[in-house]
């Protein structure tokens, strides 16, 4: 604040709280869409920051920081908090106030680190969330005296619903100005933690009634879904219907922007003559510019069906429950528990999932599962593996009568996922051995939230950031490496009276035939090596990239027949090496400039680059070879 | 480092260690009594099994266990749910109740 008065600037409020105690959908409330996300998406991991209007006409700019049990640091995401919080943290003004959200139908951690909070100075206010829950369920709140035992203004909130932050607002209007912050301040040891929750506890006692009983709901569910036996079934039921709702969901979105981008194309195509230079610009937007984008945008739906089921889950508080089914089996190949989460977000995209990993406090560990991170499935395989699926797996029932629901295709991408699943797990067993032999693997320890109904505004901003996020990408990155890929293939032009396809006089031709002998042991042809390279850049681009090289090389057939050009030009054996290939294939760019960054070195970027480029070619070798000796060359 | 020194333990023989006890046990936490494992130190176990309201006095009941070496287990811990291991939850001296 200093010599600046209040009225003049934005007002700085940071959210402060436990893992689970509602802080994000409060910040959603409270922010609506004007909040911007760093550029990946993921789970509470970076900054978040949103603006809104108080009642009092008061602009405020509100940080939503990572989710802590205490202000002691262990990994790098409560080291943000705790900077944040100190007014420590580079390029970050020190909030003007802290709202330190607590879970009121789980009050007694919360209020330790609201003790905690308290002892470092900063001016704090106290929101008790998800109020009605706890009413709800016959526990009841002095707001009054616990407001008085802490010396600290409560209110209380309900984030989920209209008007349930009314008080919080007012609340935030009414705000003193902030105070000086304690210097002396210092992370509290195992006697000050137990000290602060015994005082925690004394208060408790005393402004609460019925303080733990425990959820009816949550009870009754986590007998099935913590079961031994069950809940690991259902878990995998769970995992398996995510994929097939991916498929069958989005298909007619799928279709419908398929059938606009054709319809775009012909319409440009019936604009523009097809020879000289107008011939080129023609060229140029309908097989790179349109067929590109077309290509790679009509996995938006699949991406967005794919995020809605992990929002779900994760909002449905599911998430820890399947961290702690999978806690032994992560357990046995050198991962920790908590490492579920983070590959399951992979499962979307590994930049989030790598930049989650920052939940394990261990190096090692995190360092373990960001190697294998990109061995998930991310969204941007499904398009090259839909594509492949689409044209070499027939689109039947896997069996009869029980087994009619399940579709062959379905259960071939299944088989792709697990592989990849098997692989990461695999690897890191192996990393385990090699890199850091005798090193265990930290404690598991994780707090089960109570099951609560996810929200469709928190899922629809959830979607809506993704979206915009895979958007961004695609207008980016994959737009511009579509353009080279077009004037690779496109250029030079075939001379006067050309007898060959247009696409054998380009670059591409040249470069694919360059690397061809590299490929043909894995039974790639050179329209694959013309693919490849740009799909290091964005996997996804390689479809774009074949459809674009058979596009140009086909010039009457239509782009968006690619599906059949392959299945007339490739083997079996060929699309079979090409998808193990994709299993293992080396992460995007921006994939390895995220491991850079969260490994804080290249070493590890490239480490993980060669070993993926090496297993890719082993695969796609052994399937080669593998699927030729059964006859299917 | 534990609250309560190991010689008043003895002197309750009923106290046990939490990684020990069946599913449906019900207990009031004695002490702890912490151990280098997982790489951390002894008193950084201690402070975690704190952070997550393993303190003496508080009630707690072993709610589910995994399938393979009934290992992990979920445990009620006052007003929460904790997920840990067995070997970790070792050092949670408890009571019956």
């Amino acid at each position: 604040m200093n010599e600046m008065s209040a009225g003049l600037r934005d007002l700085r409020i940071a959210l402060v709280g436990n893992p689970n105690c509602g802080k994000t959908a409060l910040f959603n409330t409270l922010t609506g869409s004007r909040q911007r996300v760093a550029n990946y998406p993921g789970v509470t991991v970076e900054r978040k920051e949103g603006s809104f209007l108080s009642p009092g006409g008061r602009r405020v700019q509100l940080l939503d920081l990572p989710g802590t049990y205490s202000l002691r640091a262990r990994s790098p995401d409560e080291v943000v908090t705790r900077d944040v919080v100190l007014g420590e943290q580079a390029e970050v003004a020190a909030p003007d106030l802290l709202v330190c959200v607590a879970d009121a139908t789980n009050l007694r951690i919360g209020l330790r680190l609201i003790l905690e909070l308290k002892r470092t100075g900063r001016p704090l206010l106290v929101a008790l969330n998800m109020f009605d829950i706890a009413r709800h369920r016959g526990i009841e709140v002095d707001v009054g005296r616990l407001s008085a035992l802490l010396g600290l203004p409560v209110v209380t909130t309900v984030a989920v619903r209209r008007g349930g932050t009314e008080a919080l607002l007012a609340a935030i209007d009414a705000q003193a100005p902030p105070g000086e912050a304690d210097a002396a301040w210092s992370a509290p040891d195992a006697a000050g933690l137990r000290t602060l929750q015994r005082e925690a506890d004394r208060i408790l006692a005393a402004v609460v009634r019925v303080p733990d009983r425990r959820d009816a709901v949550t009870r009754r569910l986590d007998a099935v879904l913590l079961h031994p036996v069950a809940g690991l079934v259902i878990l995998l039921v769970v995992l398996f219907l995510m994929f097939q709702a991916v498929f069958a969901w989005a298909q007619p979105a799928m279709d419908l922007i398929e059938a606009g981008f054709q319809a775009m194309g012909a319409a440009v195509g019936a604009l523009l003559p097809e020879e000289g230079t107008a011939g080129l610009l023609r060229s140029f937007l309908q097989d790179g510019l349109i067929a590109g984008v077309g290509s790679v945008l009509v996995f938006l739906p699949q991406i967005l069906v794919l995020f809605l089921f992990i929002l779900l889950l994760e909002d449905f508080g599911y998430m820890a429950r399947a961290a702690f089914l999978m806690d032994r089996i992560m357990g046995g190949a050198g991962l920790h528990g908590r490492a579920f989460i983070p590959l399951l977000s992979s499962f979307a995209c590994a930049i989030p999932g790598i930049m989650s990993t920052r939940v394990i406090d261990n190096q090692h560990d995190r360092l373990a599962t960001i190697l294998v991170a990109p061995l998930m499935t991310c969204s941007a395989r499904i398009p090259v593996y839909t594509l492949i699926i689409g044209s070499f797996v027939p689109d039947r029932p896997v069996g009869e009568g029980a087994w009619s629901w399940v579709g062959l295709q379905g259960l071939v991408m299944f088989g792709l996922y697990a592989a990849g699943i098997v692989s990461a797990l695999g690897m890191s067993f192996v990393f385990k051995r090699l890199l850091w032999r005798g090193q265990p693997t930290e404690p598991f320890m994780l707090e089960l939230p109570d099951y609560k109904l996810p929200r469709v505004r928190n899922l629809a901003l959830g979607l809506w950031q993704r979206a915009k996020a895979f958007l961004r990408r695609a207008g980016t990155i994959i737009l511009s490496m579509m353009v080279v890929i077009w004037f690779l293939s496109s250029v030079p032009r075939p001379p006067e009276g050309a007898t060959q396809p247009a696409i054998e006089y380009s670059f591409a031709y040249s470069i694919g035939h360059a690397v061809e002998p590299l490929l043909r042991p894995i039974g790639f042809n050179w329209q694959i090596g013309v693919a490849l390279i740009p799909g290091m850049a964005a996997r996804e681009v390689a479809v774009a990239s074949l459809g674009t090289v058979y596009a140009v090389q086909e010039a009457e057939e239509d782009a968006a027949q690619l599906g059949q050009a392959l299945a007339g030009k490739w083997s079996l054996a060929t699309a079979l090496a090409f998808l193990a290939w994709y299993v293992f294939a080396p992460q995007c760019v921006a994939t390895l400039s995220v491991i850079r960054r969260e490994t804080g070195g290249r070493r590890w970027m490239w480490f993980s680059f060669g070993y993926m480029l090496a297993l890719a070619y082993l695969a796609a070798f052994v399937t080669y070879q593998g699927a030729r000796a059964l006859g299917a060359g | 480092m534990s609250f309560i020194a190991d010689s008043v333990l003895a002197e309750t023989p009923a106290a046990l260690d939490l990684g020990a006890a069946r599913r449906g046990f019900r207990g009031r936490i004695r002490g702890l009594r912490a151990f280098a494992s997982g790489g951390l130190p002894a008193e950084e176990l201690e402070r975690r099994l704190l952070e997550l309201g393993f303190v003496e006095g508080a009630e707690v009941e072993l709610l589910h266990q995994g399938l393979f070496g009934r290992d992990p287990i979920a445990i009620r811990v006052a007003s929460a749910t904790i997920a840990l291991r067995r070997q970790e939850a070792a050092a949670v001296l408890v009571e019956p109740m």
